[in-house]
């Protein structure tokens, strides 16, 4: 090679090195965000959400723009971006790790332990604590407990405390000549082997889904461990360092589910996908949450009752979702401030007509009837307000987003058929080591 | 050897200034992203509290322990080797078949195109429904007097479940090239291997087949590529299981990096991933030679 072909190559290399640095430097700070960094005038706060609903997004919009009414020269603006990616908590990693860090979050409760354990939320007690009238202790302790640390700290407002409950196709029963179960609900009768039983006939008699859990699909597993709770069955111990899946509760219950899949009480499991709504019309019963009765309308004679009693007796379970200060929050100062405002009593109230309120002094027919409009107020109160109080949050783990897959990869064969105990033996020693930390 | 760098003024800068933009694409949103991917591999990563520590190759030593992984690459390597033999074999039949005159081959044509310009989503939920226990396919089995099998969640029949969703997805484009491939293979060499006596599958087997050789190579390739970079299906249809029997490698990705929130590690499952890709592209690539016609 001459010098001149030597100089000619290694400036052609120099050259397309210089711009591969350049088009680096640009991604890197593209990927660096860009905050607001201004430490002094009224700040802009976004806050990021599960839902798109126009309704929900104006109520918020409206309390958001009285916050900056009143509070101008802290907060200059407050929007509220849904998050579309199906996967709401991929979608917001996304949107973190590409330097776009929102304010506020919706957070559900999946991932509440788990952030707050990791350090992700805010803590926002004193904040809260601090504003007159606020009245910490009117939120439901059950409901606060998965968003406190050991320490007192209080990283969310759990904005939506809502319970399971049992939805019956009145007209499926019918049809098949079953009995009205609404009128076994506060007697031993109302149990889920009776409940079951009418949910094979049913299936039997008209070829409808018998009795389905519709946020189940086999990545969301504990849409249905979760029930076993009426057996005495929790997945793991309460301080989550032991694996309970091998426990005999815990057997006892997925072998019951088996056997009800067996006789098609239950529909079988298929992949990954999820079983039929209730408001299909083809389902007799389907435990869902109370946002589920928003979809339901007149085309058939349904009922809301409480969650059955199993052979451990009767445990209530919410699903929530909270709102928190993101740790990586640039302005967390004004968006606790904002926090405190969106989630006081009155503002609360306001909340409470689209997501079941977890404050003790909301819990009444006259405000719940907002959130559920189509509910008796002799559904709301037997399935929610006597319920709400002692029900437990669906079972949550700091860690469990890193041994979710291996629970799921180990009940698939129990789904399929397969033997309970050697597949709960197996999770267990897959996860042990996971809890035990 | 003469300099092919375009010179000033010349038609050379024209054609620079025309690939210009989708070479600045293919290094802005895939070179430099997978550089990064490289980088993040080396690390602990958690957006979500924006803790990133330097770890070297401990990600790369734990996917080596991992037995969720090794399950993936099985899963991968089969998956993508049922696409690859199924797809060729669908594809270069139907091409056969359709590759003459008559009335309403235009139409047939169609029909066997349609699902690649069909959303993955919508199809994959389809299959969904046509393979469910109590779905279409185990109704016409039933007809049949056959107990049909829960198809995606059985560990026997949700691989191949999958690799059929996939291969009838595809296999229309495929189909479509060795049409092409099979048009300009010339009726002459046909005729003269016929009047020397050969038949049909003779003739397929040593005329048509070698003369359409590239087209299977550029297909086995593109197949290839495709069949292990599968996800959706897998997302909709069986979330990994039954098992890890369809935990397929991007969809491990996924769950690693969005649900457990480790993007160093799914980073690495992605350095991986690509490594695979290219082995296997290049394995075909330098084994050209030896079964394709023309090639040099």
């Amino acid at each position: 090679m001459s010098p001149k072909e030597y100089f000619m190559r290694a400036t052609r290399s120099r050259g397309a090195a210089i711009a591969l640095t350049g088009v680096l430097a640009v991604s890197l700070s593209a990927c660096g965000g860009g905050g607001d960094s201004s430490a002094s005038g009224p700040v802009d706060l976004k806050m990021a959400l599960w839902s798109s609903n126009e309704d929900h997004l104006a109520l918020l919009q409206e309390i958001g723009d009285a916050y900056t009414a009143e509070h101008g020269d802290e907060v200059a603006s407050i929007t509220f971006e849904p998050v579309t990616n199906p996967d709401y908590i991929a979608g917001l990693t996304t949107q973190i790790a590409g330097g776009d860090v929102p304010d506020l979050a919706w957070i559900p409760e999946a991932s509440g332990p788990e952030f707050v354990d990791a350090g992700i939320l805010h803590d926002v007690r004193d904040t809260l604590e601090g504003v007159d009238g606020y009245d910490l202790d009117d939120i439901l302790p059950a409901a606060l407990e998965p968003w406190q640390d050991d320490d007192g700290g209080v990283y969310a407002y759990p904005f939506s405390n809502s319970p399971f409950a049992l939805y019956v196709n009145q007209d499926l029963l019918a049809a098949a000549g079953q009995p009205d179960v609404t009128t076994l609900v506060g007697t031993p009768e109302y149990t889920w082997a009776t409940i079951t039983d009418v949910a094979a006939a049913t299936n039997g008699a008209t070829g409808a889904a018998g009795l389905n859990v519709p946020t189940f699909t086999t990545t969301n597993w504990s849409a249905v461990t979760m029930l076993g709770n009426a057996w005495g069955a929790a997945p793991w111990s309460e301080d989550g360092a032991t694996c309970e899946f091998a426990s005999p509760e815990m057997v006892d219950y997925l072998t019951w589910y088996q056997d009800q899949i067996a006789r098609g009480a239950i529909p079988a499991v298929s992949g990954n996908a999820a079983p039929a709504a209730f408001a299909s019309g083809d389902v007799a019963f389907s435990v869902a949450q109370l946002s589920q009765s928003g979809s339901l309308d007149d085309s058939f004679e349904w009922s809301f009752l409480p969650l059955p009693a199993g052979p451990d007796g009767y445990h209530p379970i919410v699903g929530q979702a909270g709102v928190s200060v993101l740790e990586r929050s640039e302005h967390q100062e004004q968006a606790a401030g904002f926090l405190a405002y969106l989630t006081n009593p009155a503002n609360a109230e306001l909340l409470s007509q689209f997501f079941p309120p977890p404050r003790a002094s909301l819990l009444n027919v006259e405000t719940l009837s907002q959130a559920a409009p189509k509910l008796t107020p002799e559904e709301i109160q037997t399935a929610i307000i006597d319920v709400v109080p002692e029900a437990q949050v669906k079972p949550q783990h700091p860690v469990l987003s890193q041994f979710t897959d291996k629970v799921r990869a180990g009940l698939d064969p129990v789904w399929a058929g397969g033997d309970v105990e050697t597949a709960v033996t197996g999770i267990c020693e897959q996860i042990s080591p996971t809890l035990e930390g | 050897m003469s300099s092919r760098r375009p010179r000033p003024g010349g038609n050379g800068w024209l054609g620079v200034a025309f690939v210009a933009p989708q070479v600045l694409g293919v290094i802005v949103l895939g070179v430099v992203p997978f550089i990064f991917v490289i980088w993040y591999s080396f690390n602990e990563w958690r957006p979500l509290t924006g803790e990133m520590e330097f770890i070297g190759l401990d990600n790369y030593y734990r996917l080596v322990a991992d037995p969720t992984f090794s399950a993936s690459i099985i899963a991968s390597l089969l998956f993508s080797a049922g696409v690859l033999v199924l797809n060729l074999v669908i594809a270069i039949s139907l091409a056969v078949l359709l590759n003459r005159r008559m009335k309403g081959i235009t139409g047939f044509r169609t029909i066997f195109f349609s699902p690649v310009v069909v959303s993955v989503v919508a199809w994959s939920v389809t299959w969904g429904f046509l393979l469910a226990p109590d779905g279409g396919i185990n109704g016409a089995l039933a007809i049949l007097g056959i107990d049909g099998p829960n198809w995606l969640a059985d560990p026997s029949t949700a691989l191949i479940s999958l690799v059929v969703v996939q291969v009838f997805k595809g296999v229309g484009m495929n189909m479509v090239l060795f049409l092409a491939a099979l048009q300009s293979v010339p009726e002459e060499i046909r005729e003269a291997a016929h009047l020397d006596g050969a038949g049909p599958w003779r003739s397929f087997r040593s005329i048509t087949v070698p003369m359409i050789a590239p087209t299977i190579l550029l297909t086995g390739i593109l197949t290839t590529i495709g069949s292990l970079e599968v996800f959706a299906p897998v997302q909709l249809l069986t979330g990994g299981g039954p098992g890890d029997t369809t935990n397929v490698l991007p969809f491990f990705l996924y769950r690693t990096a969005f649900i457990s929130q480790q993007f160093g590690y799914a980073s690495a499952i992605g350095v991986v991933l690509f490594a695979i890709i290219l082995a296997l592209t290049m394995l075909q690539w330098t084994t050209r030679r030896r079964w394709v016609h023309d090639e040099v």
